[in-house]
This record gives C-alpha cells, structure tokens and sequence, in this order.
C-alpha cells in the first residue's frame, strides 16, 4: 500500500462519515458532519500539491528553489485560511443551533420534531 | 412634499439634458460635416465588450430627440407631479432612463448597446409603476419588463451571433460586412432574434399589448418614454443594423409584413377606446408600424422617410400626450365619455391639441403629412409579386383613413359635442409655464410642416445619412408635389376617415366600453400558468427538509464528480511514495474515529471527544507531510475549536433520539459511502498524475521579493494577501454575527455541569496564571518569526486565544468578568483596517494594492535560546499584524459571548 492510497482511503473515510452525520435529522450532529468534512476537503486540497514528507517549504541555503526539493507551498497557504474560516464556519452554526433550539423549542434540523 | 425638493431634484434632471444639449451643438459642426466622433476603451476585451461610443448623423438626431424632448418633460413634470407624488424618485429614474436612452443612441459596441437597451427596460419598469399603490401601475410595469425583457434577452442571442459571424461586436465592423454576414447559415436565427428585440420594445404585433398597460404612468412619462424615444429603441435599431441586415428576402418579409399589420391593427383599435392615453398610445403603436414597413420595404427613399416619420411623430405625439396630461391635471378624467366641449374651457390647450391632432392625421400644412406622403409614396415602389401589387397601397389607404378617424374622435369628443361632466368643477387652463413644452413642439409641428426644408431638411440629410451609412438618394421636401397618385391617396384617406368617423359616431359605435385586449388575456393566462406550474414544482421540491435538500446535493455533486472517472486515464503513471508505520497508525486513528463517530455519534460528549481525537490525528499527518504552518493551525484550531463545540452543547440536548426511519438510514448510508468511495477515488487519481504548478515562481522569489523564507507565510501575507484580507474579513463577520444572534439570548443549559463554578478549581487557577504570560510570548514569538520559521499571524492569533480563554475559564467567572473586556468588536475593526491601511500605503510608493517592501532590521532578542536575528520588517509585517488583531479579536468575541451566555437576570 502506498502512502498515496493511504492518504486517498483516509479522505474517503472521513468524507463517508461526514456526508452521513451531514444526513443527519438533528442540528448538533450535523455540524459534526460538517466538521468531518471540512478535514476531508482541506486534506484533498492539501493533496493537489501532492505529498512530499519532509520537504517543508522553508528556504534553506544551498538548497535549489524548485518543486523537486520542497513540498508546494500554494494549497498550504490555501489549505491555512480554510482551517481558520472552518471554524468561524463551526462557531456561527453552534449559535445558531443553540438559538434555533430556543427558538422551536427543538434542535430538530427542521426546526420541529418529526410527527411521531 | 416640499416644492423645494421637487425643484432641486427637477433642476437636476434637466440640467443633464441641458448640458447634453450644449455638448450635442457643439459636436454638431464635426456631424454635419460629415464626420463621425468617435470614443473607445476596452471594458472587457475578453468577450469583446468595449465602452465604445460613436456620434454619426443619426444618433446625433436622436440624442437631439432624447435630450431635447427630456429637458421639456423635466420642465412639464416639474408643474405636473402632485404634491405628494416623491419628486427625487421621478426625477432620478428619469435622468437614468435618459442617461440609458442615450447610450443606446451612442453605442459603438453592439454589446455594450445591449446593456444600455435593458437599462432602458429598467427605467421604464420604475417609472411606469411609479405609483406603485396602484395595482394597474404594478401589474402594467411587470408586463412591459416582462415583454422587453424577454425581447431583450432574445436581442442579446442576436448580437452574440452576429458577433460570432463578424468576429467583432463593433458598429463600423459590422455595418460593414453586410454580405458577410447575410451569407452566413446563422443570419436568419440572427435576424429573428434581433428583430423580436426591437418588435417587443417598439411594441410591433403581435408584442402590441403591453403599451396601452404602460399607460398607467404618469402622462410625462407616457409623453416621453412610450411615445418619443423609448419605444423608437426597437426602429431605432432596425434603422441602425438597416445596412448590415436589411436588404435579404428574409428581412423584407417579416418586417414589411409585421409593420403592415401593426399599422393596421393599432390604427383600428385606436378608434375605439374610450381612454384619451389609450387612444395616444393605440395610435402609437399604429404609427410605430408604419415607421417598421417603412423600414421592411429596404428601399433607401423608404429609410428616410422613415427616419422622418420618427421625428415627426415624436413631435406631434409627445405634445398629444402632454395635453392629454393638462386635461387629466385640470377635469380628473379621461374618459372621452366624460370629457366634452372643453374648448370653450380651455381655448390655448384646445387649439394647440387640435393641431397635434391634424398632424397625426396626416393633414396637409402639419409636419405628419410630409412623411406621410412619402410614406404613400414607397407603398406604390415596393417590389412584390404581380397581382399583389395594389394590396400594400391600399392597405396604407386604409390605414390612413383609421387615423384620420381616431383624430377627429379626438378632436370632437374632447373640445366639441356638449359640456364636460367632471368632478372638479368647472375647467380651466394649466399653470402658465406646464403649457410653454406644447407650445414649442406645436410650434415645431406647424414649421416643419410649412417650411421643411428650411427647419428639418439638414438635420433630416445628416440623421437619414448616417442611418444609410451610404450616400443619400436624392429627393425633395416639399408640401406641393403637384398631382400625383400619392395625393390622391391621402385626399381619399381623409375622405374616407371623416366618412367612417361619421359613421361610427352616428351608429353609436364609440360608445361601447373596449373589451380587454387578447394579448392581455394571452399574457395572463401565459402568467397564471407559468405560476401555477412553478406552485407544482415547488411543492414537490421544496419539503421543508432540510436532509432531503441535502440528499439531493450530495448525489449531484457525486454524479458530476464520476464525470470525472468516465474519460479514462483517471490514474496516471506518477511514483508513489512507501508507507511507514506512523503513516498507517495515522491512518488507523482516522478509520477507528471516524467509525467511532458514525455509530456511535447519538452520544453526543464522546463524539466531540473522538472529533477531536481525528483532528489531531489531521495535525499530526500535517506534520508528517511536511506542513509545520498547518499542522500548528490544525492544533490550536482543533483545540478551540473543540472547547467552542462543549460550550454551545451545554444549551443542547446531551444526545440525539434515535431516528426511525431505516430505509431512509439506507439510503444515507449508501450516498454516504459514495459519496467518501469518490473523495477517495479523486484523491487518489490526483495523486498519481503528474503535477504541473506555477508554486516554484512562489519558491524562487519569496526570499528575494517576499523578503521571507517561509514560502506559504509569504504567500498569506505578500503574494495572495488580497485573498488573505477577504478571508479575516469573513472570519471577522462571522463573529458579528455570533455577536448579533447573541444579543437578546436567555437559553438554558441543557447539562447539570453547565454553570462553571463561582470559585475555580485551585489547580486550574495556578496554571493559567502562569500560563498565560508564557502563551503572549509564545504568540509573540510565532508572530516575529513568522516570514522564515513556522508561524504568523493565524497561528499566533490562535495561541494568544488559547491563553487568553485558559486565564478567564481558569480564573472562574468573577475574574474573567474583571479582566477581560466584553467586547471585543472594536479588534476586528481595527485589524481590518491595519491589514487595508498596510495595502494601501503600497499605492503612496506607486505599487498596486498590497505590494509589501523588504527592508530588514536588526533585533538583538534572544527567545528560547535562539537568536530571531534579522526580523524582516517587510511591510507585510503590518499586514499580518492586521491578520493577527483580527483573528484574535473574532475569536475572542466568539468565545466571551459563549461562555458568559447563561447568566442571571439583570446581571447581563
């Protein structure tokens, strides 16, 4: 097994249990969904500049500025921002939910419970 | 309303037209000359769209007609509007309607024509429901968008596909590839498309139906929109692409035939409506067709005149309209049943609509009868096929006769026949200065119609020339062409149109109420039935489920990812790398965690707990693979992040109720598993193809140009730092909005361990006191080093917050409420603008937005043994503190508001 395979089947993983808590009928699990899936979308988008362990785009002297001896910093830079306005993402939806509960009276994602 | 508002916003208006007009007159010696000013920048060359304009003859007479005509109905409207009628409303959709009229005019970019053409529609939709408290307005307003913009869109597909046959979407190009693109297989789709732009907008049938509806606005704009220029935009343009598309088989057949039949159609039922402004505006439509057979025909002679008739009608009628408006203004009717023997009321008024009357008759001594007559006179020169040769003549005749019948119905039931039997008393005229615009265009009306070639023949050459974009076919402008079958034909279409007004009059025909008109009733029933059909969509889309809404994303986004696997060769040829022990222990953390989370997420503590035992693991494979900036991000946000999700579960249910719906659950888990088997799939084809990247221009000139040797720090803050300012932007956005959601909140915990204890825990309280001095310098230190190691203004934030939150949740609520502010607003702002302020100080260096400089200076600081040495003191820094304020701040504010939310009353 490669390390590219492993990388892939662990995106797959963690978008498969994401899609499914996204699926989910209450207001909390799906923002655990989201979150699994946003590790899943930063990690896919980590891997467009491809795996290069040990490389870290930190300039060195005597070391050529090429692709061939740094991993690429372009979806790093990306893939940084992402995190960060991820979890802005997460804080907004956690007050919603709390205050969409106040509001019904339920934290169903409908905004009210199922008939029985 | 205040008048001073009205006057102010009036002055306005028409002070644009004035100085159009002074500008007009003084390009007028270069038009007339013969040349042609032209003006051009490149908008978006791309696509071809310039900002081209272009003044030849006859868009000079038409700015004439848009501006000329606009400063008297900025004056007219200035006594018309009632005092609680908004005057800055009116005004400014006027001046933008005009300011659109005349880019249509001027355009030099058929494109560009295009978006000035649906600025007109716009300004037309506003103005006819400027009352907007009336349903009539509203609905009326809706149809004319409804029907021009439609046309509108119709003309857009034209001009692409004309763009496409010419290879350029500038006027002169195409006006000059006439062969070129009549010879092309796309010219007649072109042409159908083209013309049903400018027969929905000129209101040509079978698109007549909306005009008389826009007849509920108010009468300037009824005066100046749907009767001299905006609907002249549809003959405007067959007149401007006459050289390039007429001249076809094709081009004669539909638009002669369409004319013709709006000709007739409108002339006919102008007849009989018992609505002043309906009458105006069934006539105008009638006068519209004429002015598009004219255009049909193809002849040169037929171009001129009726470049004429627009001028001409464009007089005539807007001062109709106008003293249509004086009489509504001054009895409160328009009802012709109503309204009788005003001349006796109001002679100035009466005799200056009388006037306008016989001109739109066709009487000889008024401007209408000299393009009429060249009008009749084309009719006879049509090429058409043997046998028919008499039917468009005496059609004319015919049509002919209609208007002089709805004139005289005019004429005799407004001024003539009886008393008036309005509701406020007894008539009078208007206010001295509402009359001054009809005056002047009647005056206009009667030289032109006695002294043509002195008042109009050079304007007319110069209009009808650039039209032609040819040399002129000679002819003459006269009032006594001597007897000739023309004559003959206008004598017999007076006769016959007093005749038949006599007729109608005696049966009592003019009396009955019109019935509403079919294409009304089409286009509601059109209406009705697109709404009912949306209702039934609607319906069975919109569930109000949100998993189901969901469901169906999830399955697109998956089907238009495969597309992705069909074209073969999805796995390319690049080595992949051996995986090591910590790689698949990672791997199996992930696996073991995300199962852990899937089954057992209705348990809902231990799901946040595994979440974040996953995030870690996220961190720690960001390390492996050589991401130190990502790894230290994922760590302090996964923290954060984690204690920001145990807050707000303290105001929700501590587990889910089981759903019961397993075929449902099915369905999830299958989409589900899709959904994670194509990630992977995509992933990994990404994986194995070879990569090209435009980074090694990142990695060969951070150091020299970024001033930093930490490439993706220099990348955040230098090289995308414009994306980088939107992205805080966002983060500081989202934490007003908690900020806003927050503000009126009371709910309550949900968990016993939700109220954090007034007296800390010892332990807790130690530790944060010592750590949060060692956390500022830590930040501190990720902050400086940022540019060349590790770090930066993300990172640092998120650690600063780290310690700030340990100190307040360490130090119990009494102290944090002591220490720490409860607003934290004023941060982000501030970021924001250190991170704007930083860019712009690029523009006082001549630099575009965001361009950092690099001078170095030395700090003599030694940190955890290591020598920061140099700190790039790159302008950059500045930026990335803008970064740094205004992530902490965010966070903060999210994080305080979060935790102080549940308190006792009164407290807050």
């Amino acid at each position: 097994m490669s390390l590219e395979f492993l990388f892939a089947s662990g995106i797959g993983v963690l978008a498969a249990g994401g899609f499914w808590l996204l699926l989910r009928a209450r207001t909390f699990d799906v923002i655990l969904g989201l979150t699994l899936l946003s590790y899943a979308v930063n990690l896919f988008l980590f891997a467009a500049g491809r795996l290069a362990p040990g490389r870290t785009p930190l300039l060195k002297d005597g070391v050529a500025p090429l692709l061939a001896n740094y991993s690429d910093p372009l979806p790093q830079a990306l893939v940084l921002t992402a995190i960060v306005i991820s979890m802005a993402m997460t804080a907004v939806l956690l007050v919603m939910a709390v205050q969409a509960r106040v509001a019904n009276g339920s934290d169903h994602i409908d905004g009210r419970e199922p008939r029985a | 309303m205040p008048r001073a508002g009205r006057a102010t916003s009036a002055a306005l208006a028409g002070g644009g037209a004035v100085l159009g007009l002074v500008a007009l007159f003084a390009l007028a010696p270069t038009v007339f000359g013969g040349d042609v000013p032209r003006f051009s920048v490149p908008w978006l060359p791309e696509i071809g769209l310039a900002f081209s304009l272009r003044l030849d003859g006859f868009a000079w007479m038409f700015a004439l007609l848009v501006l000329g005509i606009g400063a008297l109905i900025v004056l007219y409207a200035y006594w018309y509007l009632a005092d609680d009628d908004p005057p800055q409303r009116f005004f400014a959709s006027l001046a933008l309607f005009m300011g659109a009229m005349l880019g249509v005019v001027v355009a030099g970019n058929l494109l560009l024509l295009v978006v000035f053409w649906e600025l007109t529609s716009i300004a037309s939709f506003l103005l006819i429901g400027f009352w907007n408290g009336e349903r009539a307005a509203r609905r009326g307003a809706r149809m004319a968008l409804a029907v021009t913009g439609a046309g509108g869109l119709a003309l857009l597909a034209g001009v692409l596909m004309i763009g496409r046959i010419v290879g350029s979407f500038e006027l002169d190009v195409v006006l000059a590839s006439a062969a070129q693109i009549q010879a092309h297989p796309l010219y007649l789709p072109a042409l159908v498309c083209v013309l049903l732009g400018a027969f929905t907008k000129s209101a040509q049938f079978p698109f007549h139906f909306w005009l008389p509806h826009a007849m509920a606005a108010p009468t300037p704009v009824s005066a100046y929109l749907h009767s001299a220029t905006m609907v002249k935009c549809g003959v405007f343009l067959l007149a401007r692409l006459h050289p390039a598309l007429a001249g076809s088989e094709e081009w004669f057949l539909i638009v002669s035939s369409v004319g013709l039949l709006t000709l007739l159609v409108g002339a006919f039922i102008a007849i009989f409506q018992q609505d002043l402004k309906g009458l105006l505006a069934y006539s105008t439509i009638s006068h519209l067709g004429l002015i598009t057979l004219l255009f049909g025909m193809g002849t040169e002679m037929a171009l001129v005149a009726g470049v004429f008739h627009i001028l001409n009608h464009a007089t005539f009628k807007a001062s109709l309209f106008m003293a249509a408006g004086i009489i509504d203004h001054e009895t409160g009717t328009r009802d012709f049943r109503r309204l009788n023997g005003l001349a006796k009321y109001m002679p100035i008024t009466a005799a200056l609509a009388i006037a306008a009357s016989l001109a739109m008759a066709g009487v000889p001594l008024f401007n209408g009868f000299l393009s009429k007559e060249m009008f009749l006179t084309e009719t006879l020169n049509v090429p058409t096929v043997a046998g028919l040769h008499l039917l468009i003549p005496g059609l004319a005749v015919l049509a002919a006769a209609f208007s002089v019948a709805y004139s005289i119905r005019f004429i005799h039931d407004v001024f003539f026949g009886g008393e008036p039997k309005c509701a406020n008393g007894t008539p009078h005229e208007p206010p001295r200065f509402m009359r001054v615009p009809v005056e002047v265009l009647v005056l206009i009306v009667l030289a032109v119609g006695l002294l043509p070639n002195l008042t109009i023949g050079e304007l007319l050459a110069v209009g009808a020339q650039g039209a032609l974009n040819a040399p002129l076919p000679e002819y003459k402008l006269a009032i006594w062409h001597g007897f000739n079958v023309p004559l003959l034909m206008s004598v017999i279409g007076l006769v016959g149109g007093v005749a038949l007004w006599a007729f109608l009059h005696r049966i009592g025909a003019l009396r009955a109420d019109p019935r509403a008109s079919f294409g009304k009733r089409a286009f509601d029933l059109g209406l009705d039935l697109l709404v009912a059909g949306a209702g039934v969509i609607t319906r069975r889309l919109e569930s109000g489920r949100l998993p189901a809404y969901l469901a169906w994303t999830i399955a697109a986004t998956i089907l238009a990812g495969a597309v992705a696997f069909t074209a073969g060769d999805a796995f390319g040829p690049r080595e992949t790398l051996p995986a090591g022990s910590g790689a698949w222990a990672l791997w199996a953390v992930v696996l073991v965690g995300t199962l852990a989370v899937a089954i057992g997420f209705r348990q809902r503590l231990f799901a946040v707990l595994v979440v974040g035992a996953i995030g870690l693991a996220v961190s720690l494979a960001f390390v492996f693979l050589a991401a130190p900036d990502l790894a230290l991000t994922q760590l302090m946000v996964e923290t954060l992040s984690i204690l920001l999700i145990l807050l707000a579960l303290r105001y929700l249910p501590q587990s889910s109720p089981p759903e019961r719906a397993p075929l449902r659950k099915g369905l999830h888990a299958v989409l589900a598993l899709a959904g994670g088997g194509l990630f992977a799939g995509l992933a990994y084809a990404m994986m194995t193809q070879p990569v090209t990247s435009i980074s090694e221009y990142f990695l060969r000139t951070s150091q020299t140009e970024g001033g930093g040797l930490n490439v993706v720090n220099v990348i955040i803050v230098d090289y995308r730092a414009m994306d980088t300012l939107g992205e805080i932007a966002v983060v500081g956005i989202a934490a007003l909005i908690i900020a806003a959601l927050l503000q009126n909140a009371r709910p309550q915990p949900e968990a016993a361990v939700a109220d954090s204890p007034a007296t800390p825990s010892l332990m807790l309280q130690l530790v944060a006191q010592w750590l949060l001095p060692l956390g500022l310098a830590v930040s501190l230190y990720f902050f400086l080093r940022g540019h060349n190691a590790p770090g930066g203004g993300f990172v640092a934030a998120l650690v600063l917050v780290g310690a700030v939150f340990l100190q307040a949740m360490g130090g119990g609520r009494a102290l944090a409420e002591r220490q720490f502010p409860n607003d934290w607003t004023a941060w982000i702002g501030w970021g924001l603008l250190a991170a704007t302020v930083t860019g712009l100080g690029a523009f006082a260096f001549g630099h575009p937005f965001l361009t950092s400089s690099t001078p170095y200076i030395e700090l003599p600081v030694p940190v955890f043994g290591e020598w920061l040495g140099k700190v790039p003191f790159a302008s950059a820094m500045g930026f990335d503190t803008g970064v740094y304020v205004t992530v902490a701040g965010s966070l903060l504010l999210a994080l305080v508001l979060l935790t102080r939310l549940h308190r006792p009353e009164g407290k807050r």
